[in-house]
């Protein structure tokens, strides 16, 4: 054993240098996270709830700060090349934060409760058993959620940010155990909510391996995972394809799965509808966000001399997600469900823009990505307040007639619903314009078409909730609970911001294409 | 081509003289905004504005005149030549190649309509003071006055066609509310909706024309238009041309778009007077008469106009002599009387200064006639049926006179105004060769004679012969606000032709926008000419005495003549209607709704049935089972990477 540890020869250890203006914000929400740890665990039971929102929220905003009027200055490949912050990362980084914190919001709400309404007393006890009815007697409470998101953030940071595939792995494995985790934590239907967190868990799983073995071939074909060291090797290596191109594919397939791209999409409507609703709008933005950035390095910087193999590959993925989710969002009777299947479609819409393959592109997709963060938030921070007998009421015939007895939330919801569908002065309009725009530009005129021909289809979906609230009676109990100033604030932050990028969209424009270029 | 040399010189005329706006003229804007501002004050003020918001409309429709008034003065201290000017609003429509703006034309046309529009139309506030005192509604009757008022002006200060467009519209639907303003009664509402989708049609030619411009020159304002028209087709534009007089029909009520114009006599008087007889209708002439650079290009659009106007001068004549309702007498005589601006139109330039003579001198005339027949149902219990009046005279002794003057006007009695202006039309109409004058003049001077026996007729069975009344009415005179319009107007009526007409001075004044002052020698000699038109007129006259002054008025209509009958239905204008529009319109739009529900709702129907289906179907994969979403991303893979190494 020793013998053999002897033959390696002995590296030179040279110490990393980190830029640590660079990457500061992460650090924050890394640190701020591990703090909420140890409030977990010496926090008497009582504060927790604020101690670790005031953190929370102070860490999402510290770090934002720091990466605006600090980190941005310092733009640097550090850490050995593992971490790469440049014009995209900070944008997706920032985005990520602001979205992160607004989720937050939404997840605090603790209506009449003495934790988070919407998740569990007890994550670990088994649903209708004793000793979850002694936990919600004793007051329990589950402020874990905090740190995790936390956790979850920091990963999100990392992922697009990632200069090697180690180092991406990492990244996805630290945002994705937080959110399998959370997506158990509901407090109702806790079996509904169990079973989507293992569906969850074991499908991305099984993703991760594709992803880690996409990065062994093309360690096997490039003789590096450095994303620099890649792209450089593209050219110069003749005759791998047959490893290099399935490497790629592969690699695609594990992030494919994390946008929920057709065929890779199957657990998104049932995590979606598991999930406590807060935590579904936060995974279908941040998620989202995130996993497309990490795309758009991989496919931009390190595979872009391989382009001619994988992007038709991809581009039928798009056009496959378009269609099959617009398509299946037409029967969806649940409401959560069905914003699971129009996520999955804007999905598809992101990567149109991806594909554009120049700074139109990436400059689109972000803009794309931030816009339908907004709305996904505000929409599920909605949902979380309509319930029928202490259950949330997701049903769609449970919101018949939400415009008369909830003329505000109804309001608020119509308009983003408007805002999926993508009709003029909301963001919805200015976003898709944006990577249509860009496909029609570079080739993909046909992505475009079906595109629009999918906003078409999902246009009724959208107007037929709409229609569903204001032209039909009441049915029954459905009640709307008020909410405090936590929900308030985050749905209107939403909202504001899906009007707001709907009518002068340029200046997030002007920003997302100034932060379009990535380092090599 | 002589034509297009004309129109040469003619622009060169209109776009050499025009001036930046300065001095009182930079504040035109006030024109409309004055009374645009009233218009919005008084419909968002609420009751509390109910008192004092009529006397406001009518103080800012007269300040709308004094600036008009300080304009003018200004205008009349430069040379003819330094007068036009043109103010600059602000930058409308700035789209990539095609850029519009917002401006004033400031030339003697549009003044020339300023002023009439802002006295008129001020008097006619004034007079509706008084005779809409008791209705409950003023402050919305003001309200949409003002709105009339500052339309509009709008339309033809407007330096574009599109602007005029804009005002245009204005005025359709301040005239569309005031039609139907008592919309309690339904008839008086289907006149509204009738006057609207008439002038639909109208509206439809004059945007078509818009458009075509735009096509053809790139532009839509008068000067870029103007300078244009030497570089455009001939087909093009006598295209513009006839869509403008599609445009001029509809608003003006003329052939054949002319069957909402009785109908309208449904708004309140004031409303006839201001809209249906003095400003609003006589929009077309101004549209023909401020395009003359196109229609001077284009003789074949200009032949349509000048038969459009012969036809509409002779059917209104011919409507006006079987009608018992005063107002749509009155309102079948101005359509006759636009028909001879129409026609004069039509003539070039020998014809433009005096449509629009005509069209001042009618303004005053028939205003102060529609006002005295305001009077009249004032003292009447709003009864409109002439055979129930009679002997009236010695009851509204002013309202007599002032109707009077306005009778002796429009027949063209020697030295009143009609005599005046159309006379001059009817001389105009006999310049020229071949068939055309003798057609053109021959029409013009049997329309005055027809003129003649109409007006008489209407002038005698309200004032004169024996009464007819009905026994619940106590006929007496109306109040001052009423009167004093009317004798002022009365007063114009008598004057104004003899003030602008020999002495020269409305030809002189139009001279640098609508071109003309060169002698012209009708076919025949020129008092031959009014010698006969004197003869007819006469003789109208005394036809009408013979059958309605010296013969009793029977008080329920007679039987009548088959022609008679044809014109108390107004020709069978809504029979041809029906037939020809209405009833085709009617299964075409049936046809659609059963095109559009089996095919277009069956493709849609279809398209989302098949969607629906689809889904349902694709929705079995979604089963809830981890195993089978392994599956189908395994399968996934597997597809990805066989379609790479099949392609490879």
């Amino acid at each position: 054993m020793t013998a053999a540890l002897s033959s390696v020869p002995a590296a030179d250890f040279v110490a990393t240098k980190v830029e640590y203006a660079a990457v500061l914000p992460m650090f924050i929400v890394f640190g701020m996270a591990l703090v909420g740890v140890l409030v977990e665990a010496f926090a008497p039971r009582r504060v927790r709830y604020p101690i670790q929102l005031v953190l929370t929220l102070g860490g999402l905003v510290a770090a934002f700060l720091v990466l605006v009027l600090y980190s941005r200055d310092h733009q640097a490949k550090t850490a050995g090349g593992a971490i790469v912050i440049d014009g995209p990362a900070l944008f997706l980084q920032g985005t990520v934060l602001v979205l992160g914190a607004v989720g937050l919001l939404a997840m605090a709400e603790r209506l009449d409760s003495a934790a988070p309404d919407t998740f569990t007393q007890s994550g670990s006890a088994v649903p209708g058993s004793p000793q979850e009815a002694a936990a919600v007697r004793m007051g329990a409470t589950t402020t874990e959620v905090f740190p995790l998101v936390l956790f979850a953030i920091s990963g999100m940071m990392m992922f697009p940010a990632a200069g090697d595939l180690l180092t991406m792995f990492v990244a996805l494995e630290v945002l994705s155990l937080p959110l399998y985790i959370l997506t158990g934590l509901a407090r109702r239907r806790r079996l509904l909510s169990q079973e989507a967190s293992l569906k969850y868990f074991l499908l991305g799983a099984f993703s991760s391996a594709f992803f880690l073995f996409g990065s062994a071939l093309i360690y096997g074909f490039a003789g590096s995972v450095r994303f620099g060291e890649i792209a450089k090797a593209v050219p110069q290596v003749g005759g791998m394809d047959s490893i290099a191109v399935p490497g790629v594919l592969l690699i695609a397939v594990g992030l494919l799965f994390k946008i929920g791209a057709v065929p890779f999409h199957s657990w998104t409507p049932d995590v979606y509808q598991g999930a406590p609703t807060p935590v579904t709008g936060f995974m279908a933005a941040c998620t989202k966000i995130a996993a497309f950035g990490a795309l758009l390095r991989v496919l931009y910087v390190a595979f872009e001399g391989l382009r001619w193999n994988w992007q038709p590959v991809v581009a039928v993925v798009a056009a496959l997600t378009m269609i099959v989710g617009a398509v299946l969002s037409v029967t969806q009777t649940d409401v959560k469900r069905l914003l699971a299947y129009s996520s999955i479609t804007h999905a598809g819409f992101v990567l149109v823009g991806v594909l554009a393959m120049d700074r139109t592109g990436v400059s689109s997709t972000m803009f794309y990505l931030v816009a339908y963060g907004f709305s996904t938030i505000a929409a599920f921070a909605l949902i979380a307040l309509v319930r029928s007998s202490g259950s949330e009421a997701t049903h769609l015939s449970q919101w018949a007639g939400l415009g008369k007895s909830s003329p505000v939330l109804a309001g608020a919801f119509s308009f983003l619903m408007l805002a999926f569908a993508g009709i003029p002065l909301t963001s919805g309009f200015t976003a898709k314009f944006a990577v249509f725009g860009a496909a029609i530009a570079h080739d993909g005129t046909w992505l475009a078409v079906i595109g629009v021909l999918a906003s078409a289809v999902t246009a009724f979906v959208y107007v037929r909730v709409i229609v569903l609230m204001y032209f039909s009676e009441p049915s029954g109990d459905t009640a709307v609970l008020t909410p405090s100033v936590l929900t308030s604030t985050a749905v209107t932050i939403g909202v504001a911001a899906t009007l707001l990028l709907g009518i002068v969209p340029s200046p997030l424009l002007d920003l997302a294409h100034d932060s379009s270029l990535f380092l090599p | 081509m002589p034509h297009l040399s004309t129109a040469a010189v003619l622009v060169a005329e209109s776009t050499g003289t025009v001036h930046d706006a300065t001095g009182t003229a930079s504040y035109a804007w006030l024109l409309v905004a004055l009374p645009l501002a009233g218009a919005a004050i008084l419909l968002l003020g609420g009751k509390t504005l109910n008192k004092i918001g009529p006397a406001l409309a009518t103080g800012l429709s007269w300040a709308s005149f004094g600036v008009g008034v300080a304009i003018i003065t200004e205008m009349l201290g430069r040379g003819a030549e330094e007068r036009a000017q043109h103010l600059h609003l602000y930058s409308w429509m700035p789209a990539g190649g095609f850029n519009l703006d917002a401006g004033l034309q400031l030339d003697q046309l549009s003044l020339t309509f300023v002023m009439l529009i802002t006295f008129v139309g001020s008097l006619i506030h004034v007079y509706s003071l008084g005779y809409m005192a008791h209705d409950p509604d003023k402050r919305r009757f003001f309200a949409y006055l003002n709105l009339f008022i500052a339309a509009m002006l709008l339309l033809v200060l407007a330096d574009s066609y599109l602007l005029l467009f804009v005002g245009w519209e204005g005025v359709g639907l301040a005239s569309y509310l005031l039609i139907g303003f008592w919309n309690w009664n339904p008839a008086y509402a289907t006149a509204a909706n009738k006057a609207f989708i008439v002038n639909r049609v109208g509206d439809a030619g004059m945007l078509l024309a818009i458009f075509t411009m735009f096509a053809t020159f790139g532009r839509v304002d008068f000067a870029g238009v103007n300078a244009a028209v030497g570089n455009a087709s001939q087909g093009a534009l006598t295209a513009i041309g006839l869509l403008l007089l599609v445009g001029a029909c509809g608003k003006s009520a003329q052939f054949p778009l002319q069957s909402w114009l009785g109908d309208a006599m449904a708004g309140p008087t004031p409303v006839s007077a201001l809209i249906h007889a003095a400003t609003m209708v006589t929009a077309g002439v101004y549209l023909i008469v401020r395009s003359s650079a196109i229609f001077d290009a284009a003789p074949d659009a200009r032949l349509a106009v000048t038969i459009v106007g012969a036809i509409t001068l002779l059917f209104g004549a011919i409507v006006g002599c079987a009608k018992d309702d005063m107002k749509k007498a009155l309102a079948a005589s101005t359509m006759s009387q636009i028909g001879y601006m129409v026609l004069a139109a039509g003539l070039g330039p020998v014809g433009y200064a005096f449509a629009i003579f005509h069209l001042l001198t009618h303004g005053f005339f028939k205003a102060g006639m529609f006002l005295g027949a305001g009077s009249v149902m004032h003292g009447m219990n709003d009864q409109v049926d002439m055979r129930r009046f009679g002997g009236l005279a010695t009851f509204m002794k002013i309202t007599w006179i002032t109707f009077g003057l306005g009778w002796l006007a429009i027949i063209g009695f020697p030295g009143l105004s009609g005599f005046w202006s159309k006379d001059k039309i009817i001389e105009s109409a006999f310049v020229g060769d071949g068939w055309r004058p003798w057609v053109f003049g021959l029409a013009a001077l049997i329309g005055a004679g027809i003129t003649a026996f109409y007006m008489s007729r209407l002038f005698f069975m309200t004032f004169h012969g024996k009464r007819r009344w009905t026994e619940d009415v106590h006929p007496h005179e109306s109040p001052a606000t009423m009167t004093v319009p009317m004798m002022i107007l009365g007063f114009g009526s008598a004057f104004l032709g003899l003030a602008l007409g020999p002495t020269g001075v409305i030809t002189d004044w139009l001279e640098p926008v609508v071109g003309g002052g060169e002698e012209h020698h009708p076919v025949l000699a020129v008092p031959v000419i009014t010698g006969l038109t004197l003869v007819l007129v006469a003789g109208g006259v005394a036809l009408a005495w013979l059958r309605y002054l010296r013969d009793a008025v029977p008080v329920t209509p007679p039987v009548g003549s088959v022609a008679t009958r044809a014109a108390r239905r107004d020709l069978f204008q809504d029979d041809v209607n029906e037939a020809l529009l209405a009833r085709p319109g009617l299964h075409l739009t049936r046809a659609l709704v059963y095109a559009d529900n089996k095919g277009v709702d069956g493709a849609v129907g279809g398209t989302a049935a098949m969607i629906g289906g689809t889904s349902a179907r694709i929705k079995r994969v979604q089963n809830g089972y981890v195993r089978s979403y392994a599956l189908t991303m395994l399968l996934g893979v597997v597809a990805v990477l066989g379609v790479v190494w099949v392609v490879q």
